[in-house]
């Protein structure tokens, strides 16, 4: 599968570097923008009151 | 001459389909442990660190507004009454409570220096986890069945220990004496640390105006602070317990002991 996405990957070697670079900081970007905030929201957390 | 790419095209074919699969599975699995790792890792350490600065730089501003606006109603001590109490020593006339709190909103701020010397976080009305304690505006709530700041009685206060911004995350370093201050429209009020307590969820007695002794009339202005105990855990409730030591009109602005500890920025 990885390997698959490195062949997809255009021009000569230092750009594929920096394009798998931008590629992985753009998907924890919107792990962390988006797709954890959405997640938190279904995870009960500890409850901190007496009741 | 081949290229690299062209053999190992050549290589993939030799191993077979089924290989493939398999080596994709493997790769989708280590996928999906990695992203729980970062999961862990942004649930519990980077958005703590967001959410309380976001929790911070509300209370800030919301520090601001407190300190700017008028009491609710006029200060009892405008017009001399003959059997108030003198108040030549500053700090030790009787506290003033005014304030009304709308459910769910910020009506006061905490400073706790042992949480560390820039810590301050908006007190919310209501403990509701979704309204109050996981909101990055709020993240401390008032229990509302309890008193107010300078009631007598008990000013009981809840928050998270880890995750939401843990604005009571350092609950359990307090120490004898620690000064914990409450601001609010009427003033500062400056409470002691004086011990923690370790109870069930059912625990209500520490919500008590003398906390632990129920139908007792309060003759103290106490101060408690309940999270989660122990730590990424709810099976129990850790207290924490202060006394009202002072308190001083708004008009006299920020306690000189916080005011140092916060440097020039109040």
């Amino acid at each position: 599968m990885y390997a698959a996405l490195w062949r997809l990957l255009p021009g000569p070697l230092w750009l594929r570097i920096v394009l798998a670079i931008v590629l992985v900081l753009v998907v924890l970007a919107a792990l962390v923008l988006w797709v954890f905030p959405w997640v938190n929201s279904f995870i009960s957390v500890p409850e901190v009151t007496v009741e | 001459m081949d290229s690299p790419a062209t053999e190992r095209r050549r290589d993939r074919r030799r191993r077979g389909r089924g290989l493939a699969v398999v080596g994709v599975l493997g790769e989708l699995f280590l996928t999906a442990g990695v992203l729980v790792l970062l999961f862990l890792g942004w649930q519990l350490w980077l958005n703590d660190i967001i959410v309380g600065n976001e929790q911070r730089d509300a209370a800030i501003e919301f520090a601001e507004e407190l300190a700017s606006a008028p009491p609710a109603t006029p200060e009892p001590s405008a017009e001399p009454e003959p059997d108030a109490e003198p108040s030549e020593e500053p700090g030790l006339a009787e506290p003033v409570s005014t304030i009304s709190p709308v459910m769910n909103e910020g009506f006061a701020t905490l400073y706790v220096p042992r949480f560390g010397a820039d810590y301050v976080r908006v007190i919310g009305e209501g403990v509701s986890l979704s309204s109050v304690l996981n909101r990055s505006s709020l993240g401390v709530g008032h229990y509302p069945q309890t008193q107010l700041p300078g009631e007598l009685g008990n000013f009981a206060l809840a928050a998270h220990r880890t995750t939401w911004g843990a604005p009571f995350g350092s609950i359990g370093e307090l120490q004898l004496g620690d000064k914990i201050y409450v601001q609010t429209a009427d003033g500062w009020y400056t409470y002691a640390f004086r011990n923690l307590e370790y109870v069930l969820p059912s625990g209500v007695g520490v919500l008590e105006p003398v906390p632990q002794a129920p139908g007792v009339p309060a003759g103290e202005r106490y101060i408690t602070l309940t999270s989660c105990n122990p730590r990424f855990s709810a099976s129990e409730r850790i207290i924490a317990y202060g006394v009202l030591e002072s308190w001083h009109p708004a008009a006299e602005g920020i306690p000189d002991e916080l005011a140092a500890l916060q440097g020039g920025e109040a």
